[in-house]
């Protein structure tokens, strides 16, 4: 019993900073509609700031102070973002945003390792607080009790300025429709960005504050990420108590999962998440989303037009040119366009879902890694031959997609792109505690093709015509009567009923199918590596994924190609040098910043305003 | 007051008002007629620069406002009620109202939350309630109401009397009539004549986005062509 009790309060202290965290996120998201993915990285600069500022400010007093001010830095440092990164694109579509909060998560990663140095730091003990209580016998940290008590409170007071002041009933207004709020005389900006004020310096104080049970180090804030997603997600999008409620839940869950099923920690909180989105689909606090509600629908679509002749031709050329790369590159150039093709065939598989089906999943790593696992598990534990098992990959991958695809399809927006996240985590998880099966952390090795495919020369064949191939097929299906039935469901899904297309089948195949060509680019890319390992069914892995969709441009069918292709080059120059994370960061900023509809979209505005290409009929 | 001259506004790339005039003087009640998708609601977007002109330019109190942002020109005093009510559903009645307070402004009346209660009795039953407790009558007057709070010398309605029942359109006259004589300028858009022709001093008629009449309720209804070609269905 008395154990009981401790593992009960000690979730309940863990609890204090994810709640700040999560409160954060939900806030920022209620008002302005971004997903903030660098939440976490706020949460870890209040702990860096927070660390520093420990060294100077001594004693209990200088402990809170401390506290205090990391929150504050935090708050201005989001101010700070809102100001240079989002304002100039809130009038960009829904989740374009998200893109630029990626960039800001890699500049403050490098502005942190130039700071604060790669070491991590261990947290101090807070003054006054160092002790432990006895409860029934077990000991309990008595910051833990701090925390159990403090936490209460903030959220006390934070429920208190959203229900009671003034600025509280304009935050909920703008949640609901911030252009009516404007026409009333509010000036929505200077909202905004109060609202972004307090979500990062929540995020920061919750950062500082775990501090005493924890520390400080690089890695924070990808690992919060999930956990806060999570948390907003279960709680319902937008609502305090829910995210109070869902924090307590996570975290008192996860210390009991520790001790009763240690394998089970990284898996508990999406099983959680997955079970009451099904019973709850938009969480236990939140309302429905309704998509355009908030007036943000952005341009209208065009229509998709078969590539015209010289388009065809430049491609085709363009091919040529990569199929005779063997007479005149190297070994390594061959390798760097096997990865990046394979990356290609993956982003389009995603922008297939993202641009036709209107499907912004965050979770399609789950589907590249899980055809790489399928085909890398089957030739280590049987003799399959290996092109029998890249066959596997992609009817695996949609094996995995059928089923989560039948889960998360019910639901539309941020909680379709939650639920896939949480499942592509679970996957993750999966295969990472499964040590004695999947290799775990270690990955699976040896997974070499068959003998005459094991040349890099004939390998790069093999990787141009499937992945060039499945990018057509992916072109192909967009063109076809089932893409125009996805279409319409993405545009407008009651009038698709009504003509007789069943929207939830229709996307239900095209979660299916995108997720089996996201195999056959796992398939692909386990056998060019020979390895495998956890890491590409990470959420990273999707988000980069992501990223590449939104860059090349969503609404153009070429988009994930281009976006792919464009990035990995990149990305491969810039990763010889020691800060590129902060390169890539500013660079992809810069991108959506000034072409707010992607490089491809960007490029056809360009070329019709300069007269090369003719604009279609009737647009303005 | 206020002077559009010659408006263009589209939505994406369709033309909805072309070269549009119109001017509405102080103390007057202005009803802008047409069918539906004639542009009523896209002039009144267009004054609140919430849609904003592409040429043309609106001037309110002699201020040139066109591309201002809608704060702006809703603080200068120019109220706006929006024809698909929009009221906030998840705030109470008294948190709608406190959404639309504004400072009080000289030359106009400074409204209260007892004067809008007086107004509309039915409200001040309701005032815990929330937005979306209310009947559809209750959220028409309330997202007037709401627009008082902002204490506007100039009042655009949009379609006021669109989905309430016969008694409360009524009840809607006697309000737009009240707000007249506390000095209030009115813009009505409607498509309903017999309910323009209660309140308004002054009929504009347009159609396909361009003005095709002004004038007065009784020149109007001696010239039966126009009624016919521009009203009624």
């Amino acid at each position: 019993m008395g154990l009981f009790i401790a593992q009960l309060l000690t979730g309940l202290a863990n609890a204090g900073a994810l709640f700040m965290v999560a409160s954060g996120l939900s806030l920022i998201f209620g008002v302005t509609r971004i997903v903030n993915f660098a939440h976490g990285s706020f949460y870890m600069l209040g702990a860096f700031i927070g660390y520093s500022l420990l060294q100077v400010l001594p004693g209990m007093v200088g402990f809170w102070v401390a506290m205090l001010l990391a929150a504050i830095a935090v708050g201005v440092i989001g101010v700070i973002v809102e100001l240079l990164v989002l304002r100039p694109i809130y009038r960009a579509p829904e989740l374009f945003q998200l893109v630029a909060t990626f960039g800001v998560i890699l500049v403050i990663q490098d502005l942190a390792l130039m700071i604060w140095g790669a070491e991590d730091m261990l947290g101090p003990r807070a003054p006054g607080l160092k002790g432990i209580v006895r409860i029934m016998g077990e000991p309990v940290p008595t910051y833990d009790i701090a925390l159990i008590v403090i936490t209460p409170f903030v959220a006390l007071a934070l429920w208190y300025l959203i229900t009671k002041t003034r600025v509280g009933i304009l935050v909920r207004a703008a949640t609901q429709d911030r252009e009516m709020v404007s026409a009333l005389g509010v000036n929505q900006s200077w909202l905004f960005t109060g609202v972004f004020f307090l979500g990062a310096a929540l995020a920061g104080l919750g950062g500082a504050i775990q501090l005493p049970k924890g520390g400080a180090d690089l890695l924070m804030d990808f690992n919060i990420l999930a956990s806060i997603f999570v948390v907003v997600v279960i709680g319902g999008m937008g609502s305090l108590p829910g995210a109070y409620l869902a924090a307590v839940l996570i975290s008192v869950l996860n210390v009991f999962g520790v001790t009763y099923i240690p394998q089970s920690t990284l898996v508990l909180m999406f099983v959680v998440m997955a079970v009451v989105l099904m019973i709850k689909p938009y969480g236990l606090f939140g309302r429905e989303e309704v998509a355009g509600e908030h007036g943000q629908v952005g341009e209208v679509e065009r229509p998709f037009k078969p590539a015209g002749l010289n388009a065809r031709l430049i491609v085709a050329a363009f091919l040529l040119v990569l199929a005779l790369v063997p007479l005149y590159g190297s070994a390594f150039s061959m390798v760097l366009i096997t990865d990046i093709v394979i990356f290609c065939l993956f982003a389009a598989s995603l922008h297939f879902l993202l641009g036709i089906g209107g499907l912004v999943s965050f979770g399609h790593a789950a589907f590249f890694g899980g055809g790489a696992y399928v085909a890398a598990l089957i030739v280590t534990y049987s003799d399959t031959p290996m092109e029998f098992a890249l066959m596997l990959a992609p009817i695996g991958a949609a094996m995995a997609a059928v089923i989560i695809g039948w889960l998360c399809i019910r639901l539309t927006g941020v909680y379709f792109a939650m639920l896939t996240m949480a499942f592509a985590q679970l996957l993750w998880s999966l295969v990472y505690q499964w040590g004695e099966f999947t290799g775990g952390d270690d990955g699976l090795l040896n997974i070499w093709p068959s003998d005459w495919l094991n040349d890099t020369t004939v390998y790069y064949f093999l990787t141009l015509i499937i992945g060039v191939g499945g990018i057509l097929l992916l072109r192909h299906a967009a063109h076809s009567p089932f893409g125009y039935g996805l279409r319409a469901a993405r545009d407008s899904a009651r009038q698709a009923e009504a003509m007789g297309i069943h929207t939830k089948r229709v996307q239900w195949v095209a979660f299916t199918f995108a997720g089996a060509m996201a195999g056959v680019a796992g398939g692909l890319f386990v056998f060019s590596k020979g390895s495998i390992f956890p890491s590409e069914l990470e959420i990273a892995r999707s988000f980069d994924a992501l990223i590449v969709v939104f860059l090349g441009g969503v609404k153009t069918l070429s988009g994930g190609v281009v976006g792919g292709a464009v990035l990995e080059t990149i990305k491969d120059f810039l990763t010889r040098f020691e800060y590129w994370r902060m390169t890539l960061g500013l660079l992809i900023i810069g991108v959506v910043i000034l072409a707010p509809d992607g490089i491809v979209g960007s490029l056809r505005k360009a070329s019709e305003r300069l007269g090369i290409t003719k604009r279609p009929e009737g647009e303005v | 007051m206020l002077e559009l001259t010659s408006i263009n506004s589209f939505y994406g790339k369709a033309h909805v008002l072309s070269n549009l005039d119109l001017s509405v003087e102080r103390s007057e009640i202005v009803s802008l007629l047409g069918r539906n998708g004639a542009g009523k609601s896209t002039t009144m977007k267009s004054i609140m620069q919430i849609v904003v002109p592409k040429t043309g330019k609106v001037t309110f109190l002699g201020k040139d406002i066109t591309g201002m942002s809608s704060h702006r020109v809703a603080k200068m005093g120019l109220g706006y009620v929006p024809e698909d009510r929009r009221i906030f559903t998840d705030l109470t009645v008294l948190e709608n109202l406190e959404v639309g307070r504004q400072p009080s402004r000289e030359g106009t009346v400074t409204w209260t939350f007892d004067m809008l209660f007086d107004m509309f009795p039915n409200l001040a039953e309701r005032r815990q309630n929330r937005g979306k407790e209310l009947s559809g009558g209750e959220q028409q007057m309330l997202t007037i109401a709401r627009t008082l709070m902002g204490n506007p010398s100039l009042i655009l309605l949009d379609e006021p009397s669109e989905g309430i029942s016969p008694l409360l359109v009524e009840t809607m006259a006697k309000v737009i009539l009240q707000l007249k004589s506390e000095g209030l300028t009115v813009l009505i858009s409607e498509q309903n004549l017999h309910f323009a022709q209660l309140v308004a001093d002054k009929a504009i008629i347009i159609e396909s986005g361009t003005g095709k009449y002004t004038g007065s309720f009784d020149d109007l209804n001696a010239k039966p062509e126009i009624r016919d070609a521009y009203l009624t269905v």
